[in-house]
Formats: C-alpha cells, structure tokens, sequence
C-alpha cells in the first residue's frame, strides 16, 4: 500500500507501474516443510498400506514397528550392546576400504592424467576392469584373502577405486591451455606444474570421484558381508532377514544410510574447506 | 606483389630509434604443421629495438599467436633464428613476459601470491616472500592497493588483467610479449588499458610486442604496426606510427589517426582477398 503511494507520488501522476513478479506459492515454500511434507506423506501412505492388510507385515513392516527396531537397535548401540561390535567391523571396513581406494585411485588417476604411457597404456586395462561386474569377484576375494575382514575391505576398496581415479584423471586433464601456457613462459618443471597447477585445477573432480566412491565403499562392504561371512552389519541384516524380522532390516538399514550420509557428508566438508574456490552443490556434480 | 611491399621497408626508420639497441632479432623464421600441412609462417624478418612498441595485426589465423610462441620460445621454429639480447631464444626465459587474452590468475592464491608466482617457481617460496615488496608496488602502480589479500574471483574482468600485468611484471623482463591482452574486455575498459600499459612501458622502456586484431588498439600504442597476411603468414607491410608520444586516447579522433587505420585495413583486406 505505502509502496504503491510512493510511487504515485514519486512518479507526479503518472500511474505507478511497481509489480510483483508471480512465482507460485509451490515454488515459496521453505526446504524445511518441503521435505518435511514429503517425510509425512511417505509414512502416510506407508501406514495405509500396511492398515489395508494387502501385503503382509512380513514383506512389509508398519511405520511403528519399524520405529520400535530403530529406537531398538540405537539402544542396543548406545548402550554398548552386543550391535555395537558388528557396527565397529563395518565401520573399520569401510574406512580402511575408502583409505585404500583414495590411495590407489589418486595414485592410478595420476599415472594415468599425467603421462602419456599411463594413458596410452594403463587406461585401456583399467576401463576393461571397470566394465566387470565387481561383486562378481567376490568368492574369489574370499579365496586369496579369507572370510576375515580382508576380503570384504578388498572388495570395496576394488568397487570404489574407479571413480576416483576416474575423477583425479580428469582432473588433471582440466587445465586449460592458457594455464599450461603460463607455467611454461614461467619455466616450470613438470612437477611444479603438477603440483602447483594441475592438482589444485583438477580438485574438484578428484572429489567427485571421492563422493562416487565414498557410496561405492558402503555397498562393497555390505555386499561383501552378505557374500563372505562376514561379523559386521552386514550379517545382522542376513540374520534378521532370516528370522523374517523385517523391521530389524529396515531399522539396519536406515542405521547404514546414516552412516554413509554421514561419510558422504564428510567428503561435501572437506572439499568446502580445500576446494573453497569452487561452489559445488551437495550433489555428486562438480 | 606482397614480396615486393615487404622490400618497401626493410629498415626500422624510428626516428627515436636511431642509436637503439635492437634486442629482438628474428630471421628467415618459417613455420610448417607438417601433419595439417599447413605454412604457417613464410619467411619472417623482425628486428625489435629496445624500448620499442610494436604490434602485429592481421586476421584470425593468419599465424600471429604461432610468431608469438616461437618468440617466446614455447614452441620452436621450422627454420630460422630468433635471438634475443644476442643470445638464441631455444626455450621459455625469465627476461620475457607474457601476457594473454584470460588473466589466468589462480583461484586458490590470493591476488598477491598470484604475482609472486613467477619466482616461486623459478627461486623457490623463499625468494616469492623477499618480492611481496615489489609485488606490492607494482599493485600499487596498477591501482590494485587493497587487493593485495583478496582471491581472484572477486576481481572485475579489467582489474584481473591489471594483476596479470603485475604478475608478468614481477620478474623484471626486459622484453613484453601480448597476446591480445585486453580483447576480451569491454571498449571502455580496454581504451583505460591501453592507457596504462603504455605508461608501464615507457616508465620501464620496456621492449614490447602486441599481437591484436584491433588496428585502432594497434596505432595508439605502437611506434610500428606489422600487417600480417594468412596461408602463410607472412608480413605484407611496416607502418611506421608517427604520433607523437604520450599517446591520448583524443588522438583518436586526428585526421592522422583515421589515416593510418585506413592504410592498415586497406592493406588488410588486400591480404584477405589474396
């Protein structure tokens, strides 16, 4: 009102042309109520189907047993309950896994960016290998390495390694001419160039890769588990889906997400504060 | 009919020039892409005198970025001798700078540690801090005073160049190389520029080469235009620019001026023709 007054009055008589550009109120609404409603609509619809009797609670748990197994399992956990060792297995090898696989993927990634022979040679044999089915390889990681923690590490490792020297690769391919052009006229050891040049540029792809691996990792572990015998989480999701506890598999799994979340989330920070020139969206783009 | 513009003017006839030094000496430079199959420079003669400015001017293509880079030694020649201070030019060295159309500053340094970045890598981390003082006047001169601490991504187009210009000034080269340095700047910004490398270059009297396709950006700051033709390139004719130094941008607007911009785009458009 006071607005359009000013703008009468500003304008000397001409009508005031102040508008409001139109965006639906679909498009206003905060992210916090938007995910909330979407929260509430999918447990909604969850408790109807279970209410309709349509699919058996054995395929199908309602919402609140399957809140009963959360607020079960993470008492178990914080209690130091007998959950807490198979967590700490899963956890030891999934950080291991992504210390690996950050390790030999740089390392991969930058033989491979960075000469010619790793390029010409080494790349052709590392698509080859990426195309297999991973998990297919399995039994044969359970043969050379045992039903210990060691397979189902090596199987991550194997799983997540790919997009990360993928992502350091390309990375290193991301400098433009002008840059390379510059650290020439300035006398640049190829090693100066490396490091102070063509690291830094290629950055975010490297954490493209670290964030596509940092997911891979939880899946080889899980899957590893599943496969190997092993004692972690994954083994109390093969049990509780034995004993046709489905809401203990989905509280398990919901526990899992969470802590892939949170890895996921911690590769988002450190790239933040390392990467801080680059605005990169939580998402795995770069 | 281009060979015999090019005997025309076999001399630098600089009037200042007379007693000057010459500091860059090219002969017979040709260049050949032997797998396109392309001659991308026939036969180029180029004496530089110290404190000169000259420019080469000519179509997209016509082979003066490749004249550039053997110039500056990034890339070699096929045939012919570029020497430099007397010394034969066979790799990048400190006493060239050079600048290009993108500042190409990194966003991971500070404005101040982009500058200095010539001496990191040449003298080591070390060396780089003993010349944050004169990385810090040279900011000073390029009206950068404040930006010292800042990152490159929040500096306008115009004052990113302005920092290049510091970056390839910090290593204390006697000779300038440009590769259309302010072309991707708007007119305003680019006639302020121009402005401003002039007065760096005679302040330091420092020896420099301009490669444009802007003739009027050419006239205001050289003393010699080359007119460069494509497939191959070669030089097609001298101009020698006599206005008077300082250069004014009101200088543009001379019966003079208009004059000399007219002869380089007829002789340009002879050689697009060709």
């Amino acid at each position: 009102m006071t607005l359009m007054d000013q703008g009468n009055a500003a304008s000397g008589g001409f009508p005031s042309t102040v508008w409001v550009e139109n965006v639906s109120w679909f498009d206003r609404v905060p992210r916090w109520v938007a995910m909330l409603a979407i929260f509430v609509i999918f447990i909604m619809i969850w408790q109807l189907t279970h209410l309709t009797g349509l699919v058996s609670p054995i395929l199908l748990p309602s919402p609140g047993d399957t809140a009963n197994q959360l607020y079960f399992v993470g008492h178990n956990l914080f209690t130091g309950g007998y959950m807490l060792t198979p967590l700490w297995i899963t956890l030891k090898t999934v950080g291991y896994a992504f210390l690996l696989a950050t390790a030999i993927g740089f390392s991969l990634g930058v033989l491979v960016g960075e000469t010619a022979f790793g390029e010409r040679a080494v790349m052709p044999y590392l698509v080859a290998i990426d195309t297999m089915p991973k998990v297919a390889f399995a039994p044969l990681f359970i043969a050379w390495l045992g039903f210990g923690i060691e397979s189902k590490v090596a199987l991550a490792t194997f799983i997540a390694t790919f997009p990360i020297i993928v992502g350091t690769a390309a990375g290193l391919h991301a400098a433009d001419d002008n840059a390379r052009m510059l650290f020439k006229t300035m006398g640049a050891t190829r090693f100066q160039t490396l490091m102070k040049m063509k690291l830094p540029t290629g950055m975010p792809h490297f954490f493209t890769g670290l964030k596509i691996g940092s997911v891979g990792v939880m899946a080889g572990a899980i899957t590893g588990e599943f496969l190997g015998g092993g004692r972690g989480f994954g083994d109390l999701i093969r049990v509780a889906s034995t004993n046709l506890d489905t809401a203990r598999v989905f509280a398990l799994i919901i526990y899992l997400s969470v802590i892939g979340l949170a890895i996921f989330m911690a590769v988002v920070w450190t790239q933040r504060r390392f990467v801080f020139w680059h605005k990169s969206s939580t998402v795995t783009d770069s | 009919m281009e060979h015999a513009s090019v005997s025309v003017s076999p001399q630098q006839k600089e009037p200042a020039a007379q007693d000057a030094r010459p500091v860059y000496v090219l002969r017979g430079v040709n260049k050949f892409y032997a797998k396109r199959g392309i001659h991308a420079l026939d036969d180029v003669n180029l004496t530089l005198v110290e404190g000169s400015f000259s420019s080469v001017i000519g179509a997209s293509g016509c082979g003066k970025s490749t004249l550039l880079k053997i110039m500056a030694g990034l890339t070699p020649p096929s045939a012919g001798s570029v020497m430099l201070e007397g010394k034969p030019v066979m790799g990048p060295r400190e006493d060239i700078g050079m600048m290009f159309q993108q500042a190409t500053l990194f966003p991971w340094r500070t404005v101040l540690e982009n500058i200095v970045l010539p001496i990191e890598i040449r003298d080591g981390k070390a060396a780089a801090r003993q010349a944050h003082d004169r990385a810090r006047d040279l900011l000073a001169m390029a009206g950068l005073t404040g930006f010292e601490h800042v990152f490159p991504n929040e500096l306008s187009g115009g004052m990113a160049q302005r920092a290049a210009i510091c970056r390839m000034l910090v290593s204390q080269p006697s000779v300038l190389l440009l590769d259309e340095p302010f072309s991707a700047l708007d007119e305003l910004t680019r006639d302020f520029m121009n402005m401003e490398l002039q007065r760096i270059c005679r302040e330091r009297n420092a020896t420099t080469f301009l490669v444009t396709h802007s003739i009027q950006e050419a006239v205001i700051l050289s003393d010699v235009v080359y007119v460069m033709s494509p497939r191959p390139g070669r030089f097609v004719e001298e101009v020698v620019i006599d206005l008077p130094r300082p250069r004014t941008l009101e200088m543009m607007t001379t019966p003079q001026f208009g004059a000399l911009v007219d002869r380089i785009r007829s002789q340009l458009d002879e050689g697009a023709l060709a």
